[in-house]
């Protein structure tokens, strides 16, 4: 268990393994995202009472589920970085806070869209609409505090606690939230309870989430890669690298 | 098949400007992040290259410095 | 500090650690209350920040009382949140700048013990002064006049958990030159729930519901704030020393 995490922890053994899973990861979501999307946009029948602007759910609701995955994740990594100094997982968590900005970016930008025809107005103080709205700043706390470093490793440090502190607190603040608005549509999906939905509206969308986790992990992988090129530059395998192939 | 033409499709009963609007944000976010992420790794390995050639244009060289 | 100092190097009982943390915290407690005590304006300055934020408000809406008493609980809240935000920056700068706070990361005790030592000076020389005041600008909002003490005691309990989460942000950015904007932009949203249940104890008092759930969840709150974030402030302040 411990050799295999600090097996984990060379970047050298990352990025060699990283290109072996790369195009597997690839394959899964482009296959997962592209039939989830035929197939929740033109064969999945409209809602009820919503007609087709339900479809912005398959968009919306992976998005929303990822923007609070990555976050989890990066808090990980932090926890991994600062109990076992593995500096791969310090580079995994700095590329994941931009990509988990930009996904709960979209989740809001969906919801917000999907708000016009289903409320009839651009934003509601909805409680999840909210709660990914106080996500995103706390993406930008993290992005920024690592940012105000000079010292690399100082920031790698201080963003590290941030997300960890961030993550105890995102389960707080989602139900304080939830108190605060409880007149809310309920989660209208939940991987462990029986769908409320109907099983043909239901399927797109586990695909969907599918894809966009599959997404998340292969662009991970991608920028960690570009992340340990930046970091390892110097590094005598990274030129022989770099000077053999590409 | 829940539509019965290609117009139709395009018009999402009506709401075809929320639900398209949405879609192409998220599509451009994750194509945006690819396409990111690829020239990022190009232009790191193109600096990494350049960096080499010039280390072995001059001789005295310490590969581990960084 | 120099009677820590000297406690650790005269110290040969062998229940030094224990007997050495209650003086260490009792000392730091002391020294911060000094100083703060010589440095007036740090303690003024939020509570006129606090007064004047609240004076804006029937400027910028209306000085109709019913509209002003609607939005008081939330504007009272809202500025003792802002004012607490101001008064974080000042937290370990001082000591940071002359050096102390590396003393205080090198003695024998336990960091955590002694920075719970400064938030609480903080928490009573910010906090408690904002829960005090809050009702005399609850008047100026026509705040309805059975929720005055709630509004104070929901005030006391949740600042306490402001001044434990702000000191991380404070600890974080105690090294960087501006890091007054990215500390708000830190500790603002850690502090949502605080004040969520906050502005609801008041709210609930106003409309004659039982406030105790309310002010339960602020001290569960506080409670696990005080578990947590000292370990937390001290591990950011070894960052933002050592780094």
């Amino acid at each position: 268990m411990w050799a295999f995490i600090h097996k984990f922890g060379s970047p050298k053994w990352f990025y060699g393994i990283s290109a072996r899973l790369l195009p597997w990861c690839w394959s899964l979501a482009v296959m997962l995202i592209l039939v989830g999307s035929v197939w929740g946009l033109a064969f999945a029948p409209a809602d009820y009472q919503q007609g087709d602007s339900f479809r912005i759910i398959y968009v919306h609701v992976p998005a929303a589920f990822l923007a609070q995955s990555i976050f989890v994740s990066m808090a990980v990594a932090a926890l991994v970085f600062m109990v076992w100094k593995i500096k791969v997982a310090d580079m995994a968590a700095a590329v994941m806070a931009p990509l988990g900005a930009t996904m709960t970016f979209v989740a809001l930008f969906t919801g917000s869209v999907w708000g016009m025809p289903t409320w009839g107005t651009w934003w509601i103080w909805d409680a999840r609409l909210t709660s990914m709205l106080i996500l995103l700043f706390l993406y930008v706390g993290v992005i920024a505090l690592r940012g105000a470093f000079t010292s690399r490793d100082s920031g790698a440090r201080a963003a590290s606690v941030l997300s960890m502190v961030g993550v105890i607190n995102i389960p707080v603040i989602k139900y304080s939230v939830d108190w605060w608005y409880t007149l809310h549509q309920p989660a209208s999906f939940s991987i462990t309870s029986r769908p409320s939905m109907p099983v043909e509206m239901w399927w797109p969308l586990l695909l969907m989430v599918l894809g966009f986790y599959a997404f998340f992990i292969a662009i991970t992988l991608m920028r960690t890669r570009n992340e340990i090129l930046r970091r390892e530059a110097g590094k005598h395998w990274v030129r022989e690298l770099a000077a053999g192939g590409a | 098949m829940a539509f019965d033409s290609l117009d139709v499709f395009f018009a999402m009963g009506g709401h075809g400007a929320y639900v398209w609007s949405a879609w192409a944000v998220a599509a451009l976010a994750m194509v945006g992040s690819v396409v990111h992420a690829r020239a990022e790794h190009h232009r790191l390995l193109r600096d990494i290259q350049r960096r080499v050639r010039r280390d072995t244009a001059t001789p005295r060289t310490d590969h581990d410095a960084s | 500090m120099s009677r820590t100092d000297a406690e650790s190097v005269r110290g040969v009982e062998p229940v030094e650690p224990l007997g050495g943390l209650g003086v260490a915290m009792a000392a730091t407690l002391k020294r911060d209350l000094t100083l703060a005590a010589r440095r007036r304006s740090d303690i003024m300055n939020p509570l006129a920040f606090f007064a004047l934020v609240i004076t804006l408000f029937p400027l910028g809406i209306s000085p109709q009382p019913a509209l002003l008493a609607t939005i008081a609980p939330g504007l009272l809240w809202v500025a003792a949140l802002l004012a607490t935000l101001l008064s974080l920056e000042a937290l370990f700068r001082a000591d940071y700048e002359d050096g102390s706070l590396e003393q205080l990361l090198l003695a024998p005790q336990p960091l955590p013990a002694l920075v719970l030592g400064k938030v609480c000076v903080h928490w009573l020389m910010t906090g408690l002064p904002l829960a005090l005041m809050a009702p005399l600008l609850g008047l100026l909002l026509a705040l309805p006049a059975e929720s005055y003490l709630v509004l104070s005691l929901s005030l006391a309990l949740g600042s306490i958990s402001l001044s434990l989460i702000g000191a991380i942000g404070a600890a974080l950015t105690v090294g960087l030159s501006r890091g007054g904007v990215l500390l708000s932009l830190l500790v603002l949203p850690l502090n949502i729930p605080v004040l969520i249940f906050g502005t609801g104890a008041v709210q609930a008092a106003i409309i004659g519901d039982p406030v105790g759930p309310h002010l339960a969840i602020l001290g569960a709150l506080c409670c696990a704030a005080l578990m947590m974030a000292p370990f937390a402030i001290a591990a950011s302040l070894r960052i933002s020393i050592n780094g």
